[in-house]
């Protein structure tokens, strides 16, 4: 290194120099818990994932079938109409090829790269959906635009949480793996 | 010709112990959504928006990130003051002043019925080196105030008690209230003792609550509102955080936050002048405290003011006819929120019940709570 060949003065610290307390610190653990009330438009999406379906709200100004759910309109702020049931279909917006995990760490040479996508969902307004992760999906297959479906717990592991949904699949998967030549960038 | 700012428009979920049936954001949105009627305004003719929120009482990093639907602020000019209400008032009131805003609403609320372990998140205030360690109940800090300021002004324990017994009174005439109760000073003195000399019932319960506040400038008030109520005075500031140099007796945070106040409404003679307050009774003393430091009455005078009953509903100059955090709740950040709603449905001759007759000159003050020695005071006007 080209650096490395100026010397620089003072004392160097190492990191085990802080985990041995060779440098005065004060450390504290915050114990903090929150329960945040769901109230009825959170409160009613996850009941509904519970079911195995997807509801979305809808403004009769601005006709937005909105997903997530919400009981007022932002843009019109008035509250929202009714409830409508959306697909658990959808296309693909934007996705990405997670190498790491949420708290930065690596993932191991042989666990697969996570692949957080934001789905539009069928009978919702355009640009509206659900944020997930998609799977059984070779990563190098996705597209923005493709076509994808929910894949669900079981009825009786789903707890009301966006995880009741495991992950989106393309639609046509069975067809893609088997799909003799995998394309190359 | 002088530039004001006026408040043409506020809304209010009111205050409950618990609000299990609304998120905070459907909770917010219904104060917001008043706000807005009642100035007469839709958000997108709004310039600005101020929401007064705090990350740790959210429990949400980058808090400020969550605010805009609810308040009608998508894509407009936002932003976040990890303050009192009263904080945010002061930073709308200087946007409009700049003469770039016309009209700026701003937003306070409590969720606290959603923090599980609030004297851990109070204690998480204290100094992690030389105050935490010790572990002390956040209460303790009141406790020691409250011991100081007795000592200081020869104030007994009954006075104390009577401020609890007046303000939940007063609660019961409010709609808004949380915590009205018809009490004794006994009940007060023979509560759980918590951090002597205080006692349960001298510590403001927890309510949750929103409160939307529409403001504008002069011109634009005056095409809007019949009762535009104005902003006279603002004031507000920080004592050192260093408990073990701070002054235990006298909240000097609050006197000099009233000096600014006063002297940019040019007031030269609070007590003459000001016809009703609401201050901030988070525990019991802090009333008797603050009004002293108010110059509402001299040191010491407090606790013989409220026992002559100048200080009741009917009474000479009254304080907290709206019950106060002692009567209403404490809502942390929307503390301020509360207190200006108060000024303003007084000052517009729409308090019902609890209505003052001929007001017009009404002073809010707020303390952050323990630990902080943070005060902030509006002074409003209806002339
Ligand atoms: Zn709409």
């Amino acid at each position: 290194m080209e650096l490395e060949k100026y010397k620089l003065g003072g004392t160097h610290l190492k990191s085990s120099d802080f985990e041995k307390g060779k440098v005065l610190t004060t450390a504290w653990q915050p114990n903090l818990a929150y329960t945040w009330d769901n109230g009825v438009a959170i409160g009613r999406y996850l009941d509904e994932l519970k079911n195995g379906r997807i509801i979305a709200r809808v403004c009769h100004e601005c006709h937005r079938i909105m997903l997530p759910p919400r009981m007022f309109c932002e843009l019109c702020f008035r509250p929202t109409d009714e409830w409508m049931y959306v697909q658990d279909t959808g296309v693909v917006s934007t996705f990405s090829v997670a190498r790491v995990n949420w708290d930065a760490s690596r993932r191991g040479p042989k666990e697969p790269p996570l692949l957080p996508a934001v789905i539009e969902i069928d009978g919702a307004t355009k640009g509206m959906g659900i944020l997930h992760m998609l799977g059984e999906v070779d990563p190098d297959d996705i597209k923005a635009g493709m076509k994808v479906r929910a894949v669900w717990k079981k009825s009786e592991d789903r707890t009301g949480a966006i995880t009741d949904i495991l992950y989106f699949k393309p639609l046509r998967a069975a067809a893609s793996k088997k799909a003799p030549a995998r394309r190359k960038r | 010709m002088i530039k004001r700012v006026a408040i043409v428009g506020i809304g209010t979920t009111g205050f409950r112990p618990i609000t299990p049936d609304v998120s905070y954001r459907e909770l917010i949105f219904e104060a917001a959504r008043k706000a807005y009627t009642d100035a007469g305004i839709e958000p997108s003719e709004i310039g600005g928006f101020i929401t007064a929120a705090e990350d740790f009482l959210e429990g949400y990093s980058i808090c400020d990130e969550y605010c805009p639907d609810q308040i009608g602020a998508v894509l407009k000019p936002t932003q976040t003051i990890p303050g009192d209400f009263i904080q945010a008032l002061a930073t709308g009131y200087m946007m409009i002043m700049t003469g770039a805003f016309k009209t700026v609403a701003i937003e306070a609320h409590s969720k606290a019925s959603n923090v599980k372990n609030i004297d851990e998140l109070m204690g998480f205030a204290f100094d992690p080196v030389y105050n935490r360690p010790l572990r002390e109940t956040p209460h303790a800090i009141a406790g020691l105030e409250m011991t100081r300021y007795m000592f200081e002004t020869c104030t007994s324990a009954e006075q104390c008690a009577r401020v609890v017994v007046k303000n939940k009174g007063n609660a019961m005439r409010n709609p808004y209230a949380a915590f009205g109760a018809d009490i004794a000073e006994k009940d007060v003195l023979n509560s759980d003792p918590i951090s002597l000399p205080l006692h349960r019932l001298d510590i403001a319960p927890h309510a949750d609550g929103a409160v939307v506040a529409v403001l504008a400038d002069g011109e634009t008030a005056l095409a809007l509102s019949e009762t535009p109520i104005w902003i006279e005075g603002l004031g507000w500031c920080t004592d050192t955080p260093t408990l073990e140099m701070r002054d235990w007796g006298e909240a000097a945070y609050a006197r000099l936050a009233a000096e600014m106040a006063y002297k940019m409404a040019g007031i030269a003679n609070p007590a003459g002048m000001i016809d009703f307050a609401e201050i901030n009774d988070e525990y019991s003393f802090k009333e008797l405290q603050h009004m002293e430091a108010l110059k509402l009455c001299r040191p010491g005078e407090a606790g013989h003011l409220l026992e002559s009953g100048a200080t009741s509903y009917a009474g000479d100059i009254p304080i907290n006819v709206s019950g106060g955090a002692l009567g209403v709740g404490h809502l942390f950040e929307a503390s301020g929120a509360h207190k200006i709603l108060e000024l303003v449905e007084q000052l517009r001759g729409e308090a019902g019940a609890r209505q003052i007759p001929d007001v017009n000159i009404g002073l809010a003050q707020v303390w952050r709570g323990v630990p902080t020695a943070t005060g902030a005071v509006a002074i409003l006007s209806n002339m």
